[in-house]
């Protein structure tokens, strides 16, 4: 039986995926070692999407439609996954979705294993605002539609629900490696929190200088709280020069339960011992065992079937806690706000008491 | 905007803005200078100019990473022997590519163009495969991340302080050699009249490696240097070839008072207007004016005076 894996392994997207091929291999690895699916091995057909949109549709159609592959794990910006969609739905394929991403999709022929916007927006401010009192937030981001369609989220609840002040709210584009004016107008405002959703290589020199500029996040004034820096990305930043910064996610390294304990271990005896997990990588790595729980549930490879058989599914063996596929074929999971450490890992200092219900299409936050 | 701040307040702001505008403008010209030796003079078209960059930002790399290892009491000054390796990796390259590839094209200008273009690719695959697809980080000296407390309310990064004076003393050294030493003037001479150049018996073969070693040199510094406040991965360098490009066009080709004077006016347009716009807008009206300046004058700013 085969798998098809879908990422980038060339081009500049191919910083961020590797990570999550080495989960999705790790994870096929795992499962055949105890037997595959439906006592079946599991063989993986890889394609290169390399960074390029219409090459991620062509290798999609080439897996569906040539190699007849059960399911698809893969993509990982959203452009990518817009492209691919049509091909999934026109063909019937199952995609396995990784990445964070800012919701507004909900594909029958998708599973989205990361969070929806509101999963990893709303927790985060809530507890800022309880835990640190903050009142003013600065909103920033790279631009293009995950942080803006994030942003907005966030205003909204914001300026709704916590009855505070959004100061300042800006873009820049990809790719830019200035920060000095932003940082002065940062100055400027003083603003408690400033969130930051920079992405790419963007995010290397913004942390930077903003080091340089004399702004020292452990003093938390302001205090920086970012969803798009995962401890993958620590590495190219340096943790010096993130030390501090609050991030939130699901899932970090740092997790102390068995299961992660288990997965980290692994994850370094396949892939090397100075890899760092970062939450997507995690997420790609619950893709394969969310397929396989599918598959045993409907008792057959087939596509409708697995479909059918997937709201519901429970998965208590993923690192990051116990998850759920709701109806809308998104996860309910816990978020989680990490500390950042000189050490490049975050230190977990908060996580929600219950699973957080993905709500890809928020009401009131449109 | 500006009410409920303070006089002080806002004179610091805006001696801090000022002074990003400077940092952004050193930036401007480093990245600008090795382009407007192969561009400007020789009229290389080298889209490999940011991949040249990169190679010094991997030879910071693995410098920082050596001093680690074996001098870590020498650490804080680690840098200075990055730049040296840096200017030699990216300027031996050069040399290299210029044998190989570009010293077949020089009649055919726009063919440099897709040669170099090819080359920029290969090489990106060639730092992947060599250091990985993720970005390396690269560390820092301590003394170089902080910031000088001017007074309360005015602090200045020293990292800017560093590429200001880089850039200030690499632009002077180009000057002296293109315009006061003898090799400057050989390399003026094979651009202005290959055949001529070569019948006075100036070595023309030479000159055009020694030059395009050059250029690739100084962006090999300029690469280093942009570890402080960049990132350093097997794509980084395209971040740098457009505003590069803008910079040397917009400047006039051929000379390289005209390239400080547009790094200049595009980086002070930019500062202010990314203070008072969001970052996205202040790049679009950038380049709006830029493009509107360059079809009025298609010759740039500075531009020597031909009779055509």
């Amino acid at each position: 039986m085969q798998v098809g894996i879908l990422h980038s392994i060339s081009g500049t997207m191919s910083i961020s995926e590797t990570g999550s091929v080495q989960a999705e291999k790790l994870a096929i690895e795992q499962i055949n070692a105890q037997g595959g699916v439906l006592g079946r091995k599991i063989e993986t057909i890889q394609e290169d999407g390399a960074s390029d949109w219409p090459t991620f549709a062509e290798k999609a159609r080439k897996l569906l439609v040539n190699d007849k592959v059960a399911s698809v794990m893969g993509c990982w910006t959203s452009a990518s996954r817009k492209a691919v969609l049509p091909v999934f739905e026109q063909h019937n394929g199952m995609l396995y979705y990784p990445t964070f991403y800012e919701g507004l999709e909900e594909s029958p022929n998708v599973i989205y294993t990361g969070q929806e916007a509101t999963q990893q927006i709303i927790a985060g401010l809530d507890w800022v605002a309880r835990e640190k009192g903050a009142k003013s937030f600065y909103l920033l981001g790279s631009d293009y539609i995950w942080p803006r369609t994030s942003n907005k989220i966030a205003r909204k609840h914001i300026e709704d629900k916590l009855g505070g002040e959004v100061v300042g709210e800006e873009y820049y584009p990809l790719g830019h490696t200035q920060f000095n004016s932003v940082i002065n107008k940062i100055r400027l405002r003083k603003p408690d929190v400033i969130y930051a959703i920079v992405v790419g290589g963007s995010n290397v020199a913004f942390y930077k200088q903003l080091k340089a500029a004399g702004i020292d996040m452990t003093e938390e004034a302001p205090l920086l709280l970012t969803i798009s820096v995962t401890e993958d990305e620590i590495r190219g930043i340096g943790g010096e020069n993130i030390e501090g910064a609050y991030a939130c996610m699901k899932y970090f390294q740092s997790l102390e339960n068995e299961n992660n304990q288990e997965f980290v271990a692994a994850f370094k005896e396949m892939w090397g011992d100075d890899m760092v997990i970062g939450d997507v990588t995690q997420a790609a790595y619950l893709g394969p065992w969310l397929w396989k729980a599918a598959v045993e549930k409907a008792g057959s490879f087939d596509v409708d079937k697995v479909r059918e058989a997937s709201p519901g599914i429970e998965l208590a063996s993923a690192p990051e806690g116990y998850v759920k596929i709701h109806e809308n074929h998104h996860l309910w999971s816990k978020t989680r706000v990490g500390h950042a450490l000189a050490d490049g890992q975050y230190e977990v200092v908060f996580e929600t008491d219950d699973l957080v219900e993905p709500d890809p299409f928020p009401e009131g936050y449109q | 905007m500006f009410s409920g701040y303070s006089l002080p307040e806002l004179g610091a702001i805006f001696a801090m803005q000022g002074f990003a505008g400077l940092i952004l403008f050193s930036v401007f010209v480093l990245m600008a200078l090795g382009l407007a030796i192969i561009f400007g003079q020789m009229g290389v078209i080298n889209m490999a100019h940011g991949e040249f960059m990169i190679l010094g930002a991997y030879v910071t790399y693995l410098v920082s990473n050596a001093f680690a290892a074996y001098m870590p009491a020498l650490f804080g000054a680690y840098f200075f022997v990055a730049m040296v390796l840096a200017f030699c990796a990216s300027g031996f390259l050069g040399m290299a590519v210029e044998w190989a590839i570009i010293r077949h094209l020089y009649k055919r200008p726009l063919d440099t163009l897709l040669a170099t273009w090819g080359l920029s690719l290969i090489l990106q695959q060639a730092f992947r495969s060599l250091f990985g697809a993720r970005e390396v980080g690269v560390t820092i000296p301590e003394w170089m991340m902080g910031s000088l407390p001017v007074t309360d309310l005015i602090e200045i990064p020293i990292n800017g302080i560093f590429v200001m004076v880089l850039a200030l003393g690499i632009s002077a050294a180009v000057y002296v050699m293109m315009y006061k030493s003898g090799w400057g003037r050989q390399v003026r001479a094979v651009t202005q009249n290959r055949v001529m150049a070569g019948a006075v018996g100036i070595d023309t073969e030479r000159t055009d490696r020694m030059t395009f070693g050059i250029g690739c040199g100084v962006a090999g510094v300029a690469g280093a240097a942009f570890t402080m406040i960049g990132s350093t991965g097997p794509t980084s360098g395209q971040a740098y070839i457009v505003d590069t490009f803008l910079v040397v066009v917009f400047g006039g080709a051929a000379s390289l008072l005209g390239t400080i004077a547009s790094a200049f006016s595009i980086s002070q347009a930019q500062s202010i207007l990314e203070f008072f716009l969001s970052g996205s807008m202040a790049k679009v009206i950038t380049l709006l004016v830029v493009v509107g300046i360059l079809m009025l004058r298609p010759q740039g700013l500075f531009a020597m005076k031909l009779r055509k």
